[in-house]
């Protein structure tokens, strides 16, 4: 047999093996999703999880029949973090894909980008970032009418620390914070509410997002002898920080991280320096420790089991996000088929949706769902999440 | 509740400050060789210093060298890739312009970074002290013996390098490059040869900074830019092309960044170290140590 022939051989075999798959799963057409993830560059950390439940939702939906025996068409972009590319694809997703609902994107920044397509084109975004401006309109005081968010927000975050804080009778901290836009949102709540808890700020320090050593940021904070330090930050240098924190001997200062901690990647990278550890998590991070009786324990024991098994690495809270607000959208496609305006009134109505970081409940002015209870306390004890006392 | 006395803290800036600028300094003497040798910068010197921290932690901890072996074997990896850097990106370039070389420099980089995303992924990386992590304290500052290591390399670095542009024949051979490349290959140097072995040398100190840097201060993927950039400013406020000045360099924005933090600032740790080197460069342009004559000649 010549080369040639083998060529021609080899691809009708594999046109006929595409023809075979085809037909095996029978769908009546198609719900277009559209996605949009960073899911490569600095901010992947956050993308690459969120990419990855989405998929496997979308494939175990499918498995099991579709939403209303159609198939869930799932179209997924890479913003890269950047809000220009993160405005095209949503365009995109809209315009071209003709999608009935996009979920995404994963940064607070990339979605202020694209809230705007929402409104003119009409179509239901539910974004997987924190910022509370993107469900409401600063200018106009009221909430965007086609946008809703699944994560919790910092001002959340920030009254489950300050709750924590006034239980154990602290009300001097430190707080320090990274020079991005998550720390300087955070940051900025931790000023605002501080005096609502009677919390009397004593150092507020910053450092850059790539910056190798806070040792100077701590010197400074433990000469002020604050009862703890909150610090507000996301990737490695939340990180150092706390190497930084182990290594001056500032121990008996108790440590709080923000949400953004939500991974175990950063105990085990922490090398022993996250031990006794505070931070405020979504019930997704510590499933296997939530009682039995509390709602979300059942979904988030699958969620993680589903998600260990099929891709073999810890789970990432941020996955979370992309479940709540895929799940959120598949119900809505379930209830009123592609059909955006109802989908975005389905959204606006739902109530007690279990997800994996809280209880939704929607309401025409709260396109959040969520509050502070979405927050556990937890602290670091032997490598491991546990449920603070 | 802990406290510190002023001193202390200043001291503690003063200690964190001298070892960053380490890190710094070894980029800045990096960025010199090269710089005297070919007039071009290498915007890939900050890749150089990633792959040592990465390459180290995967000899180290994944493939489990022990460290007396794992050192030099991360050094040789990274020369190679600066060997091949200038074999494959630097050498063939026909008619080089200091422009275009510098364009490819960046291109290399990018090339880099990209392909150790692609290995190692984009997780940030730890690596062991060499000397365990029990700091010791000195007048209430407290020191990292990795600190030590930083600080002590630098140091080496510095004798080494300067033993052999002074004492050894293809030191010298690579200094008459520096001074004039056209009478070097006039007096039988080959010119491209001392272009190859200056990529060699400056991957080696930039793998060195980056082993060393990374029990302090974990590795990533896209680590390598900034730390260009910091070395690239401290290169510059020492005056390009000087050695003693690359280390007073890097030694003076590692020092003023901490102290800035610690005692202004933190918020504007940045600005401090730039508002300084404009400062310098507004009344010496060439830098501390740099001749305004020498600098005249250069193309760049």
């Amino acid at each position: 047999m010549t080369l040639r022939k083998i060529a021609v051989l080899s691809t009708i075999c594999l046109f006929a093996v595409g023809l075979l798959a085809g037909p095996a799963l029978a769908f009546k057409g198609a719900y277009k999703v559209g996605a949009v993830f960073s899911v490569t560059g600095r901010t992947s950390f956050l993308g690459d999880p969120e990419k990855k439940t989405a998929e496997m939702l979308a494939e175990k939906i499918n498995n099991a029949g579709g939403i209303n025996g159609k198939k869930l068409e799932l179209i997924i972009y890479d913003s890269e973090g950047d809000a220009t590319k993160a405005n095209l694809a949503v365009r995109k997703l809209i315009t071209q894909d003709k999608v009935c609902a996009v979920i995404g994107p994963s940064l607070s920044g990339t979605s202020l980008a694209v809230v705007p397509l929402a409104a003119k084109y009409e179509t239901p975004l539910v974004s997987c970032a924190a910022s509370y401006k993107i469900v409401w309109d600063d200018k106009e005081s009221k909430v965007r009418k086609w946008v809703f968010k699944t994560p919790q927000t910092d001002t959340m975050a920030v009254q489950a620390i300050y709750t924590y804080l006034n239980k154990k009778g602290v009300n001097k901290i430190a707080v320090m914070s990274v020079t991005s836009g998550f720390g300087a949102s955070g940051r900025g709540e931790l000023l605002r509410l501080a005096p609502g808890y009677g919390m009397k700020i004593v150092a507020d320090e910053k450092y850059g997002p790539k910056d190798t050593d806070m040792t100077a940021q701590l010197t400074k904070i433990k000469g002020k002898a604050p009862q703890v330090i909150v610090n507000w930050s996301v990737g490695p240098t939340q990180v150092v920080v706390l190497r930084n924190w182990k290594d001056l001997g500032m121990t008996s200062i108790p440590f709080y991280q923000s949400h953004g901690f939500g991974s175990r990647k950063n105990i085990k990278l922490a090398a022993g320096a996250a031990e006794g550890v505070y931070c405020p998590l979504g019930a997704v991070n510590v499933a296997e420790l939530l009682p039995d009786d509390h709602p979300q324990k059942a979904v988030t024991m699958q969620y993680m089991k589903d998600y260990t098994a099929k891709y073999n690495e810890p789970l990432s809270s941020f996955g979370g996000h992309a479940w709540d607000a895929l799940e959120l959208v598949a119900d809505a496609l379930k209830a009123v088929g592609c059909d955006k305006a109802k989908i975005r009134d389905y959204l606006e109505n739902t109530q007690g949706f279990v997800g994996q970081h809280g209880v939704f409940n929607f309401s025409p002015d709260d396109h959040i769902g969520l509050d502070k209870n979405a927050f556990q306390m937890v602290v670091v004890k032997d490598g491991d999440w546990t449920l603070a006392e | 509740m802990e406290t510190i006395t002023l001193t202390g803290q200043i001291f503690q800036y003063l200690v964190t400050g001298i070892t960053v600028g380490s890190v710094y300094a070894m980029v800045a003497v990096g960025f010199n060789i090269i710089y005297n040798v070919t007039e071009i910068i290498n915007f890939a010197q900050g890749e150089f210093v990633m792959l040592g921290g990465l390459i180290m932690v995967f000899l180290h901890v994944a493939v489990g060298l022990p460290l007396i072996l794992a050192f030099p074997a991360t050094v040789a990896l990274v020369t190679l890739v600066g060997v091949l850097l200038d074999r494959l990106a630097i050498n063939p370039i026909r008619r080089p312009t200091v422009l275009s070389l510098i364009i490819a420099t960046i291109a290399a980089s990018i090339l880099i970074k990209g392909t150790a995303m692609f290995i190692w992924g984009k997780d940030p990386f730890d690596l062991p002290a060499f000397s365990g992590r029990d700091p010791i304290i000195v007048l209430g500052a407290v020191i990292q013996p990795q600190y030590f290591w930083v600080i002590g390399f630098l140091v080496l670095i510095v004798i080494v390098l300067t033993f052999f542009f002074e004492r050894t024949i293809i030191g010298k051979a690579m200094s008459a490059c520096a001074d004039n490349p056209d009478a070097a290959s006039l007096v039988g140097i080959d010119v491209k040869r001392m272009v190859l072995l200056s990529f060699a040398l400056s991957a080696a100190i930039g793998a060195v900074a980056g082993i060393t840097m990374t029990p302090i201060a974990l590795m990533e993927y896209d680590r390598g830019a900034m730390l260009a950039i910091k070395g690239f400013g401290a290169a510059v406020l020492g005056g390009l092309g000087s050695f003693p000045g690359a280390v007073i360099g890097g030694l003076i924005l590692g020092v003023i960044e901490s102290l800035g933090a610690g005692l202004i600032s933190s918020g504007y740790k940045d600005a401090f170290a730039l508002i300084v080197l404009l400062f310098v460069l507004f009344f010496k342009p060439s830098g501390i140590f740099g001749n305004i004559e020498i600098s005249k000649i250069k193309r760049f």
